[in-house]
């Protein structure tokens, strides 16, 4: 051990507490982790793990007292961190440990430039001259590949992309060449083709810097791309670690196993539906453009085509998935389709009858037909009614009986495999996967023949999010529903989908049959997309185990 | 149109122009809203002499206009506005423009230094309150500031005088300055401010409450944010934390909160210029609407509209200026 040079991070046993009343006295308990120089070693765990918390104890940054490291030892190079004073850990934070968060949006300040927060890091923590400094930030955006420099030094963090931003933030955090490179679930927030630029150049610039990194994650094709070694966290308790081929291919402890078995696969589902079914939705020329925000006298203002001319049909007990990245225009299409939002040119056509030219009574009398389910289960319940409430709303609205109506919402409690004992509390006492159930229930208590799903499994954890699915698969095959599937995850797309529209740009840009188009993308805008997914060359083990 | 304009100049000439419609609406409807109110100048100028004549009276209704239809005087009266003629007070003999220009000073004295102090009290204690949030000194600040915004500004007004003018003897009872002194110089300088500390206190001390609590909650959610965090993360003391990453962010809801109490700090002033006799905006005001001055009353709510409406604007001016994402073109 002596002769070796130090690990650059070795957690030993470490312990951090939470205060009385959490879900569990010990956030993290006897946490034993090992990053030598040059490595990835990825922390993965689903959300409520521990492992954010894990890295505010390396950084000191921890929301003490109310959560505090109360054991075991954090050694940097060799050294210890605990007990080092705020001066001291404020002169290793930022130079030789730095910090890559997940939100680009919201970890830049949105009142300074970016050439001024990255030259803040300098400012701090080098004697460097204003001229030396601006040449080293503007050297660190060039290293980061954000194309014009100078003019990225100047801008406002709004000013610029996502994927720029987190450009930003790594230059930011690397910019003094850190030993230790924490980086917190750093591509979350962003698209799929980005996320692969940005997974990549992390590998570039450690690789050239040498540096250790400690990547925080809860994406197991994120894993396959970069860890070189993996440790799996499970309710603050260290469950499985090893190398990556190890832990990915041949998980041994039944959490692990778990979770890699939820890992959708990129084979698509063999079809199933005859093509002769009846069309139950059709759009038809759909047009939809924004008008930018502006005021009295305002002059011209500035138009965002979200949608332009696009037209699909949804054949019944079919799943029509519409793919994309962010501003894609997919979300505008879900909501055309059911009018919440009113769209400028087109038809809809809902079983024979024109949606969007349906006067308002008509349309009221439309809307049993089709209902939405929603991507934040958080927000989309109103948390002031009790969830029997929820779910009968809609057809008390329509005219059934609330007595009967509620009697219904619990049989329905009962199809999405949830308790009626559910019925009589409220949003909040759920988890996120339970309520997106009861969005679901809520969806299917009129009886609709289409819903539409608009990212429904985004916001939830890997093992809840295969859970989720299979019930809307199974509930599809029951009672013969279609789906329109809005989805960023070409994961979750090609587990449920028959086919799929890929979207760029408020257009189409390739339709056909999911297995298909997986197989064989011929636009190459869907080649680079299919081609950026996480982990695209590591194909999850079949387990066997029953994630339910 | 505006190719070559810098864009603040193009945004600031925008808001003007918005500004435009604002006060004629207001002009009108207050024009409308004070003839629908019983009596009029010459009700007023007759009931002065003890009575006169029908004849005599219809003489001076005709003489001021006031026998015509409502509209032709609204126009005459716009008309007369848009060269900033105000027309006579009957009540001062003198235009109506030179009676205001008198008054406006001590106003704008008096409401300068009360949002100033107000402002800057409020958001120190404010951004201290959040920062040792739920402690003693938190405790502290944020009992005071409810006491001062529950306080009514009368009767602050009469408990100060009671102490430091009638008990204590150290300030003026009222007035702008020592009539009969004849000061110059520094000494008429401080004159004015012992004569303005009261009522400057009586009036700032309840939007001092105001801007205490929006800044400390403002401060508090801002600290949580994830920037803040980064910052810290790259190694910045809690100072440099406060100034350049809470601070600048927490500020903005609280200068919209300046710009739109502007109006009410304006409204507040009649009260506590009536009751310390200081000889501005305010107190004239009262006087106009008991005494049926309807001239000088319009005066007043037309130039107070342009104030408000010009502190409005330079708010807006102000917050494009301090928030980056607010886009000018």
């Amino acid at each position: 051990m002596t002769k070796t040079p130090p690990p650059v991070l070795e957690l030993c046993n470490l312990e951090i507490s939470l205060p009385k009343g959490a879900d569990r006295p010990y956030a993290l308990e006897g946490l034993d982790l090992i990053i030598e120089p040059g490595e990835i070693v990825c922390l993965v765990g689903e959300s409520g793990s521990g492992k954010s918390l894990c890295a505010g104890a390396i950084m000191g940054l921890l929301p003490e007292p109310h959560v505090r490291v109360t054991g075991g030892a954090i050694r940097f190079l060799g050294e210890e961190l605990r007990g080092k004073t705020d001066a001291e850990m404020r002169n290793l934070r930022g130079a030789d440990i730095s910090m890559i968060f997940q939100e680009p949006m919201t970890a830049l300040n949105p009142q300074k430039t970016v050439g001024w927060q990255i030259d803040e890091v300098l400012r701090l923590h080098t004697k460097l001259g204003k001229a030396d400094r601006k040449a080293r930030a503007i050297e660190m955006l060039e290293r980061v590949h954000i194309t014009d420099p100078a003019s990225a030094y100047n801008a406002y963090p709004h000013q610029i992309s996502g994927g720029q931003r987190q450009r930003v933030m790594i230059a930011m955090s690397l910019v003094l060449s850190p030993k230790l490179i924490i980086a917190d679930e750093p591509t979350t927030a962003l698209d799929v083709t980005t996320q692969l630029q940005i997974l990549k150049l992390i590998r570039e610039l450690q690789e050239e810097e040498g540096a250790g990194v400690l990547f925080i994650t809860h994406d197991f094709g994120v894993v396959a791309e970069i860890a070189d070694k993996v440790a799996v966290l499970c309710r603050g308790e260290l469950v499985e670690s090893g190398t990556t081929d190890q832990v990915l291919n041949h998980p041994q402890h039944p959490y692990t196993r778990a979770l890699i078995g939820a890992v959708p696969a990129l084979t698509p589902p063999p079809l199933k539906i005859a093509s002769d079914a009846p069309v139950v939705l059709k759009g038809t020329g759909l047009k939809k453009t924004f008008a930018a925000r502006g005021g009295m006298f305002a002059g011209k203002r500035k138009a965002v085509t979200a949608v332009k001319d696009l037209s699909f049909e949804l054949r019944q007990g079919e799943t029509l998935g519409v793919v994309g990245e962010s501003g894609s225009g997919k979300t505008t299409v879900s909501r055309i389709v059911t009018r919440l939002l009113e769209c400028d040119q087109g038809s809809v056509e809902l079983d024979g009858s024109d949606l969007l030219a349906a006067t308002p009574k008509e349309l009221r009398a439309l809307r049993q037909h089709i209902q939405m389910v929603f991507q934040d289960p958080m927000a989309s319940l109103n948390p002031r009614k009790r969830v029997v409430d929820l779910i009968a709303q809609g057809p008390i609205v329509h005219g059934t009986d609330p007595a009967q109506a509620r009697e219904e919402a619990k049989k329905l409690l009962e199809l999405v495999e949830l308790s009626p004992a559910a019925a009589n509390r409220f949003p909040h006492e759920f988890s996120g996967g339970q309520r997106q159930r009861i969005g679901i229930a809520r969806a299917l208590a009129l009886e609709p023949k289409v819903i539409v799903a608009d990212e429904p499994v985004s916001a939830l954890d890997v093992s809840v999010q295969a859970q989720v699915l299979k019930l809307l698969a199974d509930l599809r095959d029951r009672l013969n529903l279609s789906l329109l599937f809005v989805t960023h995850d070409l994961r979750v797309a090609a587990q449920l989908c028959d086919r799929v529209i890929v979207m760029q740009k408020g257009e189409i840009v390739e339709t056909g049959l999911t297995a298909e188009v997986f197989a064989n993308p011929q636009h190459p805008y869907t080649q680079n997309l299919l081609s950026s997914i996480p982990g695209r060359d590591w194909t999850p083990p079949s387990l066997h185990v029953d994630v339910a | 149109m505006t190719l070559h304009m810098p864009p603040i100049l193009v945004y600031a000439l925008r808001r003007l122009a918005q500004a435009i419609p604002v006060v004629i609406l207001i002009m009108i409807g207050t024009f409308l809203l004070l003839k629908l109110a019983p009596g009029d100048t010459v009700d007023a100028l007759v009931g002065d002499m003890g009575g006169a004549d029908a004849a005599f009276i219809a003489r001076l209704r005709a003489e001021y206009g006031l026998d015509q239809p409502i509209w032709v005087q609204l126009w005459r009266y716009m008309v007369k506005l848009a060269s900033f003629d105000f027309g006579w007070s009957f009540v001062y003999e003198q235009p109506v423009s030179t009676v205001l220009m008198e008054r406006l000073g001590t106003t704008l004295m008096l409401m300068a230094a009360s949002l100033s102090i107000a402002f800057t009290a409020g958001i120190a204690l404010g951004a201290i309150a959040a920062r040792r949030a739920y402690s003693a000194t938190d405790n502290l600040i944020s009992v005071l500031g409810l006491v001062f915004y529950a306080t009514p500004s009368f009767f602050l007004s009469l408990m100060l005088m009671l102490v430091f003018s009638v008990k204590l003897g150290w300030l003026p009872v009222g007035g702008i300055k020592t009539i009969a002194a004849f000061y110059t110089g520094w000494d008429h300088v401080w004159d004015v401010i012992r004569h303005l500390i009261m009522p400057t206190a009586a009036l700032s001390l309840i939007y001092l409450a105001f801007y205490l609590r929006l800044m400390r909650a403002s401060v508090m959610e801002v600290a949580d944010l994830d920037y803040v965090r980064t910052a810290r993360a790259k190694g910045a003391k809690e100072g440099r934390l406060m100034i350049h990453h809470i601070m600048r962010n927490a500020l903005l809801p609280v200068i919209t909160l300046l710009g739109l109490q502007f109006s009410t700090v304006l409204g507040g002033s009649i009260v506590v210029e009536t009751i310390f006799t200081l000889p501005g905006l305010g107190q004239l005001a009262y006087q106009s609407v008991v005494q049926r001055d309807m001239n000088t009353l319009m005066g007043i709510i037309f130039l107070c509209a342009i104030i408000v409406v010009v502190v409005n604007f330079l708010t807006d001016l102000l917050y494009a200026r301090l928030d980056s994402r607010i886009e000018l073109a």
